[in-house]
């Protein structure tokens, strides 16, 4: 396990420096100039030198990285060149929003598709099958922006039972947040949920067509019993991986949904990072991601051997 | 029994009635207003983005004078002004009793900081240039400042209204991003970042108090949410709604009303006038003749504004109609580039910034112009890059970007500006203009200056930026047009 560990954790360290050079050198290269974005068309040469010699950006490019490796080791964000705040605030702030809804939009697609996909397994060819499979082949194709712009018109719009978009915040109370996260959850997490609930039925069937499985019957368990104390648990592995990749997706790459709703989370945060060259929010907010990305897919692995006892034994020789 | 519940049943009435009489008449004073761009921060003196003047103009901030819903200069915090013989010294006469929301007394001393600041040499001021006539600002007692000037400018007291020439606190200077202090009739309450912006009333506002006691601006990027958030009622008002195709569908709606107005968004195709076959005046007049204006207002703002000429507002008193003079006329066009050199046209590139008018006006202009055989490779930037590319290192042929400055015809006098025009006689005639302070004289002026300009052909001249404002029918007060980038809140009020 301490060996699994200690490759796990190079492999973290490894990934953030990587991370740090990439998106260095990208935005390096990439063209505009904060200073200008702000400043706009009329701005005088020597305004902008001055905005510049303020921001830091009139350093050479090499000073410019190490001293912001190493404010990160520090665990310095920085602050925002824009919006003048510090940007561990500005992400606290998103992850508050782009966090739950994640949660949610995760725990919907889970309750949904488990169940669904276990019936469709345990009914193979049969009515309830076909049902979930076209169900599941219709959330995979409905695009979830316009998938939420549907919702909207039927629950904002004309019943008026949520908001239509934005967040009122924490400090509203948590019903009304959670009421502006409903429609924006559903919309994310259906469409995962039908993926989830293709996973879960190949998955289980594959596994049923095993030989501990034939085994198990043999000795007299039933077919529900063979499923559930058997089969389950092994089907599951795929499910899982799938759900650590979800959640990594939805957690940054809600823009879409950020947008159609309106909701100021991290994707929203990042994008618009990018066009107002906001360059430290975009570096240090990759970082996070990326480090995110890396624990969450460190959580998975962990997952497996807690799942699958056999991987536990592997490393013990 | 039985009349007990009569009783009953009497007051529960009598109460519904009570309740909805009362709210009945209590009209509304909070105000949520959609905006789609999200300011950057909220100091006017430090920043270009349009954002920040539609939050805190005139609402937080105030300046010396400002401009009004007309475009016209009214006193502010000066109430009053006098101009020297030489019109190069301005005596300005400041108000008494006026407090910053920090509880800071405004006078004579945070006018000088606020100007100095502004010209100063470690300014961050976006249009730093609007200071760099003043020569000195002296305090003269507690509420008189003499301002005086280098050279006579005409349009000074108009541009000590714009937002970038508002007001500041010393002790607050720093911290306006986050947390603006002004002395406007509205107080910053607190911003979510990429949710809102709230404002209070400024109970101790030295002038008219304004009937709102709530402001919130929200920030909706998405056009297709700005109009779910006005069908659902999430929002009262848009005053600058971005999506000109929904605008006939929410016409239908009986709870909002539909005001287009105008701004000063000159709206150009902006050509390099020292590239390529550009050079050419010729060419030029050829793609003068080429587009065809109102199908481009039809195609890229879906009917939604002003055919103009020449680089000036179409509201202007001095605004001189030259849209006939190159009406559309490919024959023209074609016949023109044959003269100069090109009877097979010629290939050019075209960089559109992201705004809709220019990604979708530059596909009508590219298929406009490939019938008088100039073939366009359309090349779409971010804004970012625009600014990088197109606007400072000029590498481009030809681009599309609205010009929202008030009263900007002065950047063709600045030959290094990206449009690379150089011409002495409108140089000249821009300097006469400074120097002009009679009325009369100036807008003779600028009639020539519009002239100048559109005879040399020194871009395409499409349309005037209209402004969609879509509002609650009960809703009185916001502007109709936008003289200056600012939604005015502090005539706003609810009928209901």
């Amino acid at each position: 396990m301490s060996v699994f560990l200690a490759k796990r954790i190079a492999t973290l360290v490894l990934t953030l420096w990587l991370t740090t050079v990439v998106i260095f050198i990208v935005l390096e290269v990439i063209p505009g100039d904060p200073a200008a974005v702000m400043l706009g068309m009329n701005a005088e040469p020597e305004t902008l030198a001055a905005l510049r010699a303020e921001l830091g950006l009139d350093r050479p490019a090499l000073v410019r990285y190490f001293s912001w490796v190493q404010e990160l080791l520090h665990g310095n964000l920085g602050i925002s060149h824009t919006y003048q705040v510090p940007v561990s605030e500005l992400i606290l702030e998103r992850i508050a929003i782009s966090l739950p809804l994640t949660l949610f939009a995760i725990v919907l697609s889970t309750v949904i598709s488990i169940p669904l996909g276990i019936i469709a397994a345990s009914k193979q060819n049969k009515p309830a099958d076909f049902f979930v499979m076209g169900f599941s082949q219709l959330g995979i194709a409905i695009p979830n922006f316009w998938f939420g712009l549907l919702l909207i018109l039927f629950f904002s719009v004309t019943l008026r039972w949520v908001p239509a978009g934005g967040f009122p915040g924490w400090e509203a109370g948590f019903f009304p947040a959670m009421g502006s996260l409903i429609l924006p959850a559903v919309a994310l997490g259906l469409p995962q949920a039908a993926i989830l609930a293709r996973v879960t039925r190949s998955s289980l069937l594959e596994v049923l067509q095993e030989d501990f499985i034939r085994t198990a019957r043999a000795k007299g368990a039933t077919q529900r019993r063979a499923l559930w104390r058997h089969a389950l648990r092994n089907g599951l592995i795929p499910v899982v991986t799938i759900m650590g990749l979800q959640f990594s997706v939805l957690l940054a790459g809600a823009i879409i949904i950020e947008n159609v709703f309106y909701l100021p989370g991290l994707g929203r945060l990042i994008f618009q990072a990018i066009s107002q060259r906001d360059l430290i929010v975009v570096k240090n907010m990759v970082v996070v991601l990326a480090a995110t990305v890396v624990f969450i897919n460190f959580i998975v692995d962990i997952l497996y051997v807690v799942i699958d006892p056999r991987l536990r034994g592997g490393d013990r020789g | 029994m039985f009349s007990l519940r009569k009783v009953f049943g009497g007051i529960a009435v009598a109460l519904c009635l009570t309740f909805a009489a009362s709210s009945a008449m209590a009209a509304k004073s909070s105000l949520i207003m959609g905006m789609v761009l999200e300011p950057p921060h909220l100091d006017p003196t430090a920043g270009a983005a349009a954002a920040i003047d539609e939050v805190v103009y005139a609402n937080i901030f105030e300046g010396l004078t400002r401009i009004d819903r007309w475009g016209v200069v009214r006193p502010a915090l000066a109430k009053l002004w006098r101009v020297s013989e030489d019109k190069k010294t301005y005596t300005f006469y400041l108000r008494k009793g006026v407090r910053f929301h920090n509880g800071s007394a405004f006078d004579a001393s945070d006018v000088v900081f606020s100007l100095n600041r502004a010209r100063g040499k470690s300014s961050t001021n976006a249009q730093k240039v609007l200071f760099k006539p003043i020569e000195t600002v002296t305090r003269k007692g507690k509420y008189t400042v003499v301002v005086t000037l280098k050279q006579v400018t005409g349009s000074f007291l108009f541009n000590m209204g714009w937002g970038d020439a508002v007001m500041v606190d010393r002790a607050s200077a720093a911290t306006n991003k986050s947390k603006p202090i002004g002395t406007g009739p509205f107080k910053f309450k607190r911003w979510v970042r990429g949710d809102r912006i709230e404002m209070v009333k400024n109970t101790d506002y030295w002038g008219k108090p304004v009937k709102l006691q709530k402001a919130t601006i929200k920030i909706i990027p998405d056009p297709a949410a700005a109009t779910a958030a006005l069908l659902a009622g999430d929002v009262d008002a848009f005053a600058n709604f971005p999506a000109p195709e929904a605008l006939k569908q929410l016409e239908n709606d009986p709870r909002l009303k539909i005001v287009i107005g105008n701004t000063e968004g000159e709206t150009i195709l902006s050509t390099n006038n020292q590239r390529g076959p550009f050079k050419k005046l010729k060419v030029r007049q050829a793609l003068a003749y080429a587009i065809n204006r109102q199908e481009i207002i039809d195609g890229a703002m879906f009917g939604f504004g002003t055919p103009i000429g020449t680089h000036f507002a179409p509201h202007h008193p001095a605004y001189v109609d030259l849209t006939a003079k190159f009406a559309y006329n490919p024959q023209k066009a074609k016949q023109l580039l044959a003269e100069a050199g090109y009877p097979n046209g010629f290939k050019a590139v075209i960089k559109l910034p992201p705004t809709p008018y220019a990604r979708r006006g530059g596909e009508i202009v590219a298929s406009q112009l490939r019938k008088v055989g100039i073939r366009l490779e359309i090349i779409p930037v971010e804004w970012a890059q625009w600014l990088a590319q197109v606007f400072k290192k000029r590498d481009y042929d030809l681009t599309i970007v609205s010009h929202t400055e008030p009263m900007d015809i002065g950047i063709y006098a600045r030959k290094d500006y990206y449009f690379a025009y150089d011409s002495p006689k409108f140089q000249a005639l821009m300097k006469k203009l400074n120097e002009t302070v009679d009325r009369d004289a100036r807008h003779k002026i600028m009639g020539e200056a519009q002239r100048i300009i559109s005879d040399d052909c020194v871009n395409g001249y499409l349309f005037q930026l209209a402004k969609g404002g879509v509002w609650n029918k009960d809703l009185r007060g916001l502007w109709e047009n936008s003289p200056v980038q600012a939604n005015d809140l502090t005539e706003v009020y609810w009928v209901k």
